[in-house]
């Protein structure tokens, strides 16, 4: 079964001669439990089709299915609770709270989605666990190493066991051997999870570690061949 | 919310300057409602301490006491109106007097008066005199013999009264010979004839309407006109004009407040725009980050009251006693609300900017 499916789907910014094409009839189909590497030039359409993947944006045309949800037509509110429920997120250079401890920065996604109390406090000091994190829970991001801060975002994105875990470029903002680390973990991690992944990236170094490679330019994308 | 709780207190410096700002103006408003309410206390006592619902004064007095004066005609007429319960007679004269021990004269309101009210006992013997408190910061003790006005008429100060001056003059309130006593030898152009008042202090029997009482009094009775007590407090010389000029005062001010917050959340809005994406990204709704962003605006106005109303509890206490200032809990909740709601309204500018923000703006940046 898929936790992904994207149905010839198109996104068009602006209209008439100003219409820029970001995306061109992409059909994209990641099975649970599969690790997929989205690479790309800037500007190639990677951002967007990964906002269009975790209903940040909407098609212009074509479908999304998230596991057995149709998002196409959800409205904004619908999306937000989609996202909140069903969707990890990690984005480039972490995005922490910078006020919140590692903990609580977990803790943050458990609260949105309205699951507080012991559980999702034993569930985020798991996580860290299985992060390597135990120790360094109660420190804030500033504390933190750029590696550790990555984790954390993991984490975060973990937190509400979603279907489906996006990656926006997880590894431009560390040096090759941390990269490296930081992709095992996520390939770890999600496999030990049975979670599906799209990981946006521009540095081939860290494809190998995805199980597919699916290469997008100009919006569109290519057929898709084995893990370099 | 958990997470704007936790900005304010893990991040306290980040709100200092709204919560500076905030401070000295609750410190500025709980002044100017305090010199507000001290104006109005000092100028208003003499009447608001009066049991009587109604008063009366002669039509053409202007509703004033000094001009007005209520013959023993008019007052029985007064008595067959329906609805009146009882009628007293009532009046005042402005003096000087002389303290003993002390050079400076002391402004005094000498009332005459028939009936106990809400702060004075019945009359004293004629001569003798209860004084308002407030004559203490001029000298005045009890038992001491007070010479009034150019003809220097004896009172003795028998007891105090709180809150009972008139017009920033402190009371004395003897019985109808003292009072007359007082004006015939001090005011001549101003005497009355034995039996008249300047004004008749009406109450009405209970469930009867003072207002409509006093219409009938006005209606049915010559050369009267009859104000509830609340309108003869209005029509005291400059009551209503200090009361709207302050009212501008405060309400600028309450207003100042306001856009002190909303520029403070707006900046700090656009501050936390990256921040905002994220969590929105990850499925906090615009409602819960406004949410937040009102936790923050009433914590910071909440400690702001807080702090400026214990520096303003120390100002007030080093501010000359002849600087009219009073500090009434009433004052302290309206400024309280007032804070709050300015507070709500300032951060309310904000939403629109948060409702706009874009939760894909989260991907794709650094």
């Amino acid at each position: 079964m898929s936790s992904l499916t994207m149905q010839e789907v198109r996104k068009v910014y602006g209209t008439g001669e100003n219409a820029v094409v970001a995306v061109d009839h992409a059909t994209l189909t990641v099975g649970d439990d599969e690790m997929v590497a989205l690479i790309g030039p800037s500007g190639s359409g990677k951002t967007t089709l990964l906002s269009i993947a975790g209903g940040l944006l909407s098609p212009t045309v074509g479908e999304v299915h998230v596991g057995p949800h149709e998002i196409t037509q959800y409205d904004r509110k619908e999306l937000t609770r989609f996202r909140r429920e069903f969707v990890g997120f990690v984005f480039q250079g972490a995005n922490l709270v910078p006020f919140l401890t590692a903990k609580e920065n977990l803790l943050v996604a458990a609260d949105l989605a309205g699951r507080k109390g012991k559980a999702s406090d034993r569930r985020a000091e798991t996580l860290l666990e299985g992060l390597g994190l135990a120790d360094r829970a109660k420190n804030l991001p500033g504390a933190l190493s750029g590696g550790e801060r990555q984790r954390v975002a993991i984490g975060r994105a973990l937190m509400n066991e979603p279907e489906l875990v996006l990656f926006d470029e997880p590894t431009s903002a560390l040096d090759t051997k941390l990269g490296e680390q930081v992709m095992d973990l996520i390939r770890t991690e999600v496999k030990g999870r049975g979670t599906a992944a799209v990981v946006v990236t521009h540095d081939s170094r860290m494809t190998h570690f995805a199980d597919r490679v699916v290469e997008i330019t100009d919006g569109r994308l290519h057929a898709p061949g084995p893990a370099a | 919310m958990k997470i704007a709780w936790r900005e304010l207190i893990r991040k306290p410096s980040r709100f200092i300057t709204a919560g500076g700002a905030l401070t000295l103006i609750t410190i500025l408003l709980l002044l100017l409602g305090g010199l507000l309410d001290g104006l109005y206390l000092s100028a208003t006592a003499g009447i608001r301490a009066q049991t009587a619902e109604i008063i009366v004064y002669s039509a053409d007095s202007r509703a004033s006491l000094l001009r007005s004066s209520i013959d023993p005609a008019t007052r029985s007429a007064i008595e067959a109106v329906d609805g009146v319960q009882s009628v007293s007679g009532f009046g005042v004269v402005l003096l000087g007097a002389r303290v003993p021990g002390r050079p400076e004269l002391a402004d005094v309101a000498v009332f005459g008066y028939e009936a106990p009210n809400a702060r004075v006992p019945a009359p004293l013997p004629t001569g003798q005199v209860y004084a308002d408190e407030s004559l203490k910061a001029s000298g005045v003790e009890l038992g001491d013999e007070l010479l009034l006005g150019p003809a220097k008429t004896q009172v003795t100060v028998e007891g105090w009264v709180s809150d009972t001056a008139f017009l920033f003059q402190g009371g004395l309130w003897g019985d109808e010979s003292t009072w007359r006593g007082a004006l015939s030898e001090n005011r001549p152009d101003a005497v009355l004839p034995d039996g008249t008042w300047q004004s008749a202090l009406v109450t009405v029997h209970d469930g009867v309407s003072p207002e409509a009482v006093a219409a009938a009094i006005t209606a049915n009775v010559d050369g009267v006109s009859a104000l509830t007590k609340q309108e003869a407090i209005s029509a005291l010389p400059g009551v209503r004009e200090q009361q709207s000029s302050f009212a501008s005062i405060i309400g600028t001010t309450f207003v100042v407040a306001g856009l002190v917050v909303a520029l403070f959340f707006a900046l700090l809005t656009l501050e936390r725009i990256g921040l905002f994406g994220v969590l929105k990204a990850i499925g906090a709704g615009s409602r819960t980050l406004a949410a937040g962003l009102v936790v923050q605006a009433l914590a910071i106005a909440g400690g702001a009251f807080a702090l400026g109303g214990v520096l303003t509890l120390g100002l007030v206490a080093i501010i000359p006693p002849e600087v009219p200032v009073q500090l009434v809990p009433r004052r302290a909740v309206i400024t309280a609300v007032g804070l709050v709601v300015t507070a709500l309204i300032g951060s309310a500018i904000s939403f629109r900017r948060i409702i706009r923000i874009d939760p894909a703006s989260a991907v794709g940046g650094s």
